[in-house]
């Protein structure tokens, strides 16, 4: 009874050199078979004219402007791009650099999308800006933004990430946002997703919804991954300048997707490998993982067609992670055609592995990285191995990670041993 | 002619209202959830709204998101639910719409689960997140329209939309009395009169008015407005206090009577 679309969808087929062919997505937001918009009729005519204003003022000279000047001054960018030695010596294999994010105003790449959507949502002339979270750093960047731009700000969160990434709350209340406990479901990232939806349909008139990573209904995919491809973009330049070539490999954590695909995408179409991490969580064989592109299917969650984790009956699974950023069982649209076309290979790295290389990283080079980008790192330490010195691999450092400091030590134990 | 035409047809030559009643599937587990269906039916429920339960229910207020999670958690799924249709099919002749969210339907398969919802004697589809935009694969994979296709507008709806939407849609035309998500409060019946004369001077077809309509007095005065009126969040809401109650299906029932009595002129 189950159908299996993949089977006899034409453009399943479509290869990696697609992307030199046609660009994505098209006009209704499709990556090939991917992306669209599926939500209630009362939110279609917002995300219309969301579409609308994105493509007028992101055309317009003053917008990029106005931008370019806040990720400057405000934002502190470009980031810096950083050979890291002593980590590289340790491998003993191919050199490793970081794109350092965590440098980034409020301490990830979040910021680089919530500053464009709060200077879009101004233009539009909305007064009020709501966002979900999960680790609470889209949280912080979009409430910091409210507070700049002098908005009101609500944030959606599940009660279960309040726990785990208290600082954060905090950090948020103190920017003058109200933090929205969700008790739904299973009271992560996808649950505040879902109950900051539901307050959308409701203040939508008024209300500008920040989302916060390549997923959701066109245009938050193409928009936030423009947003976001600042860091691709910077990185091309850095690793010129530094090596005077492009790099060999691109590594980033996949969650939603935002730090990978704001990475990979100015580089779609060059020589270069796009390896996306995503959560093992307890291990892929126990079912506790947030791994979607490697084990989900096809779905439709958060108003856009694209992997998730589900039920033989379409129904929603719960993903599992240590980190809160990629404790997500869905994932942008966009992955979802790279990783069909093979342009990009989706890994996974489990709970263990992560907290490994969050110890090895914060040893090597000083650096206390987030939960969610240690897994990009435990997964660059693998692939380095077997290559030499120079062959060159990006790490994006997505996040630092002082919000982890909660889930790392329960008292005076921590879990690091 | 379908069942929900016919329906329509009879109840204006009686000059009544249609009473859609919405019910969760499997809400608090399939048999319970038959009787109750089938109280209703007796009491006069004039086209039954049968939810298909979903994990994410992002148009749904809190009410409806727990019946969703008790249908499920009771092992509700689309097998069961194309059961149960038919079990009520068998006893009676209500016309049935499948209300879903896109994703239970696309996983199950766009073509047999229109060749189930056929076989278990449904009628049409409410499809809460497949705006027209996104509806090609769905009616590529339908072999003819023999289940009708209901559309919903919403208050943020411009005119030029609403033609649009009606110009796809069969059965009826669910009109959202307001930005919000189900059972939420405020009824505004002056914005609901306004957006019925916009949608009678597009379409022929019946224009059914849901979302937060609770009480009595509200079925009344919708009824004065509109050709039916939905009620989901009311009976689920009573389902929820009632579990317990071994006469629960009588209420539910009793319940769909007095709205019944106030949508005749």
């Amino acid at each position: 009874m189950q159908s299996d679309p993949e089977n006899h969808d034409p453009e399943k087929q479509m290869d990696s050199t697609v992307f030199q062919k046609q660009t994505f997505p098209d006009q209704q937001g499709h990556f090939g078979p991917y992306g669209g918009r599926y939500v209630g009729e009362t939110l279609m005519p917002a995300l219309i004219e969301l579409d609308l204003a994105y493509q007028h003022f992101s055309q317009t000279r003053s917008f990029q402007d106005e931008l370019k000047e806040l990720l400057h001054h405000y934002v502190g960018r470009p980031t810096p791009l950083f050979y890291a030695k002593r980590l590289s010596q340790f491998v003993n294999g191919a050199s490793l650099f970081l794109k350092r994010e965590d440098l980034a105003h409020t301490g990830a790449h979040k910021i680089n999308n919530t500053i464009g959507q709060a200077l879009l949502a101004k233009k539009m002339g909305k007064t009020k800006l709501i966002a979900e979270t999960g680790a609470g750093q889209h949280g912080v960047a979009t409430a910091t933004v409210a507070a700049f731009f002098g908005m009101e700000c609500k944030i959606f969160m599940g009660s279960e990430d309040i726990q785990r990434q208290a600082p954060n709350v905090k950090r948020m209340q103190l920017l003058g946002a109200q933090v929205i406990s969700v008790d739904s479901g299973t009271r992560t990232l996808k649950d505040a997703m879902n109950e900051a939806m539901r307050y959308w349909v409701g203040a939508v008139e008024d209300t500008f919804y920040v989302i916060g990573s390549v997923a959701g209904p066109h245009p938050y995919p193409v928009m936030v991954r423009n947003f976001q491809k600042i860091i691709g973009e910077e990185t091309k330049l850095q690793m010129i300048e530094q090596t005077g070539r492009l790099p060999n490999m691109l590594i980033a954590c996949v969650g939603g997707g935002s730090n990978a695909m704001g990475l990979f995408y100015p580089f779609i179409n060059d020589p270069v490998e796009l390896i996306g991490v995503e959560a093992a969580g307890f291990g892929i064989e126990t079912g506790k993982h947030a791994a979607t592109l490697g084990h989900g299917t096809t779905g439709v969650l958060h108003g856009s067609k694209s992997y998730v984790l589900q039920n033989q009956w379409g129904q929603i699974s719960e993903a599992h992670s240590i980190s809160a950023g990629l404790d997500y069982p869905g994932v942008g649209p966009e992955h979802a055609l790279l990783k069909d076309t093979k342009r990009a290979t989706y890994v996974s790295i489990d709970d263990h592995k992560a907290l490994e290389a969050f110890r090895l990283i914060c040893l090597k080079e000083g650096i206390i990285p987030a939960m969610e980008s240690a897994h990009a790192i435990a997964y660059a330490l693998e692939a380095a191995k077997d290559k030499s010195y120079n062959y060159h691999i990006v790490v994006n450092l997505s996040g630092r990670g002082d919000k982890d400091l909660g889930i790392l030590f329960k008292g005076e134990q921590s879990i690091l041993g | 002619m379908n069942r929900i035409e016919q329906t329509f047809i009879k109840l204006n030559q009686k000059r009544e209202k249609a009473l859609v009643g919405f019910i969760t599937a499997g809400d608090p587990d399939i048999q319970t959830s038959l009787a109750i269906i089938l109280e209703m039916c007796k009491a006069g429920l004039d086209i039954l709204e049968l939810g298909i339960p979903f994990s994410d229910p992002t148009s749904d207020g809190p009410v409806i998101q727990r019946s969703s999670l008790r249908a499920l958690n009771k092992g509700a799924n689309l097998s069961t639910i194309f059961e149960l249709c038919a079990t009520v099919r068998k006893h009676y002749d209500v016309p049935i719409v499948l209300f879903s969210y896109y994703n239970p339907m696309f996983v199950y398969g766009i073509t047999p689960f229109y060749h189930e919802a056929i076989q278990s004697g449904a009628d049409g589809v409410l499809i809460v997140d497949l705006p027209p935009e996104e509806s090609g694969e769905l009616t590529q994979g339908w072999p003819d329209d023999k289940l009708s296709i209901i559309r919903l507008v919403a208050p943020t709806t411009p005119n030029e939309r609403m033609t649009q939407i009606v110009s796809a849609a069969s059965g009826f035309i669910y009109l959202v009395s307001k930005t919000g998500v189900t059972g939420s409060d405020g009824l505004q019946t002056s914005v609901i009169e306004q957006n019925v004369i916009k949608l009678k001077s597009l379409t022929q077809l019946p224009i059914c008015v849901g979302f937060g309509i609770s009480t009595v007095e509200q079925v009344r005065q919708v009824s004065e407005l509109a050709d039916g009126i939905v009620i989901g969040s009311a009976f689920e809401r009573l389902i929820e206090t009632n579990l317990d109650d071994p006469n629960l299906p009588k209420l539910i029932g009793d319940q769909t009577a007095e709205f019944k009595k106030a949508t005749l002129a």
